[in-house]
């Protein structure tokens, strides 16, 4: 669990570079995410909020529980359902979301 | 005689005006040009798609209708049946919608004219859109068991939508000596929940061991394979031996008929007479989705997967427990789920673009006890018209994992309905 945190740690802001990317629509998955992973910033839970995380430590991350290296419950049986390309472009659109 | 939601918003718009006199831009032409959504059903569904419309294009008129001021959540219920949670922590409601631009209408929907595009208000009042969003979850079937309607569901109860039913089964458990019978009768598929059955036996289980442990738990069900069965099965043995019976269809399972003034349950193999009995029968979708023409002889709505429309009638799309998504189960999860893409189809298509195929996500927790969490997933895609499990993909939570596994998904459930409540709701 210490990886996980370290890997999805607290990710620089994104600012306002990306006004049109934050605007764009989700990538295939992405907007399933915000069922576990709050997107508003006020609740408080034990599952990591996304936005604005850094794209390459999602991406890492995931690729992690898809080949089983990195432990989880749920993640490995989801991230299996993903191709690189997929998480890439869904990690890209959750580190621009606000 | 009906208000038209045009007329009514231009009056609006016009009083605003005169008192704004701040106001840059001209709003009634504003309202004129933006498109119009109607979202039917406040649930997990309706209420996320109404919020989803209005963060990816701000400028349509969104309007929520849901006639009850409270939503009593469904998931975590059975905690409340089992004495675990109060049923205040399942109730959620719409005061923090105006902030977001969605209109929230506190009336019921009676009657969809899909030609016209407007919908019929309880009150008598009729709403214009461009695109109407079906989100009536389900309705109980007091047609499909014999014996069975609204009056014996106030002595036999479903406790299948939330609130009061809840509330009566759990002090029927309360009221009834150790040593009784509790039956829970499960239906065929599909359904509300599907593991729902099984997760409300282990939380009986649990009161019931807790409280009143010479008590028996006998679950009869019209399907000989079920939700999580391995982990659910396990977890019965293993957290109350003993005590939880599970009787299969091709065992007699199958509850044809009841009689509330005996509390009778009767099958082809024989009767069962229980101190309490859950009966949870059929289910089809809320009514409105058939008003609208939008249900075929399943009692549900055929759905195009890529953009939820109604595969009988233009313009109105079906999201959540109402819809047949193929391998996605009638779940809040999946609702929440299907009501983003689906906003953001509505959303590609009023603007005159061609959605994106899609990839939705369902996961669902269940708790076999307060610290024993197990868990379903799914990845779905368009496939033959229908959404399909992505392959190699989901699964339910392994078989043989040390409690603590089974303590951080009882974790991780809990923390699924805190984040999906607030996103939803908050």
């Amino acid at each position: 669990m210490k990886t996980l945190s370290v890997i999805l740690g607290i990710a620089t802001i994104v600012a306002s570079g990306l006004p049109v990317l934050a605007a764009s629509p989700p990538p295939p998955g992405a907007a399933s995410c915000s069922g576990c992973h709050a997107a508003g910033a006020t609740v408080t839970s034990s599952i990591s909020r996304l936005y604005g995380r850094d794209a390459g430590e999602i991406t890492t991350a995931m690729a992690g529980f898809r080949d089983g290296s990195l432990p989880a419950t749920v993640m490995n049986r989801i991230a299996k359902g993903f191709s690189d390309d997929e998480l890439r472009a869904i990690a890209t659109w959750l580190a621009a979301q606000k | 005689m009906g208000v038209n939601h045009r007329m009514s918003r231009r009056a609006f718009c016009g009083a605003g005006a005169a008192t704004v006199t701040a106001l840059t831009f001209p709003l009634p032409a504003f309202a004129q040009s933006a498109a119009r959504v109607v979202v039917i059903g406040g649930g997990f569904g309706g209420a996320s798609c109404a919020r989803a419309l209005k963060q990816i294009d701000p400028k349509l008129q969104v309007t929520l209708v849901e006639p009850n001021k409270t939503f009593i959540a469904c998931p975590f219920s059975n905690n409340v049946i089992a004495g675990l949670r109060s049923i205040e922590q399942q109730q959620f409601g719409y005061d923090k919608f105006s902030a977001t631009g969605v209109t929230v209408v506190a009336q019921a929907a009676t009657a969809v004219n899909a030609a016209a595009r407007t919908i019929g208000l309880a009150d008598g009042t009729s709403l214009s859109y461009d695109r109407l969003v079906l989100s009536p979850g389900i309705d109980l079937r007091f047609d499909a068991l014999q014996g069975y309607d609204e009056a014996a569901a106030a002595k036999m109860p479903h406790a299948w939508k939330a609130g009061e039913q809840t509330l009566l089964l759990r002090k029927q458990l309360e009221a009834m000596d150790d040593g009784g019978l509790v039956v829970i009768a499960a239906p065929a598929n599909p359904f509300r929940c599907p593991p729902g059955p099984y997760e409300r036996a282990c939380l009986i289980a649990h009161y019931l061991k807790t409280k009143k442990p010479r008590s028996k738990l006998l679950i009869l069900d019209a399907k000989d394979t079920f939700s999580k069965q391995r982990l659910f099965q396990n977890a019965w043995k293993e957290l109350y031996p003993g005590m939880v019976e599970w009787i299969s269809l091709s065992q007699g399972g199958k509850v044809n008929a009841v009689d509330p003034a005996t509390n009778t349950l009767i099958t082809d193999f024989g009767n069962h007479t229980a101190k309490v009995a859950n009966v949870i029968p059929p289910q089809r979708a809320g009514r409105i989705a058939t008003i609208a023409g939008a249900t075929d002889n399943t009692g549900w709505c055929a759905i195009d997967p890529v953009t939820f429309e109604s595969k009988s009638v233009p313009n109105i799309h079906v999201i959540g427990d109402a819809c047949l998504a193929g391998a996605m189960p009638k779940s809040a999860f999946t609702a929440n789920a299907q009501a983003k893409v689906c906003a953001a189809a509505i959303a590609t298509l009023l603007s005159g673009g061609s959605p994106a195929t899609p990839k939705l996500i369902n996961t669902c927790y269940s708790l076999a006890a307060p610290d024993y969490g197990i868990s379903v997933a799914g990845v779905y895609q368009p496939k033959n018209g229908l959404l399909a499990d992505v392959e190699g993909a989901g699964g339910v939570s392994p078989v043989d994992v040390p409690r603590d596994f089974r303590a951080r998904e009882a974790d991780y459930a809990q923390a699924w309905f805190a984040t999906i409540t607030a996103e939803v709701f908050g």
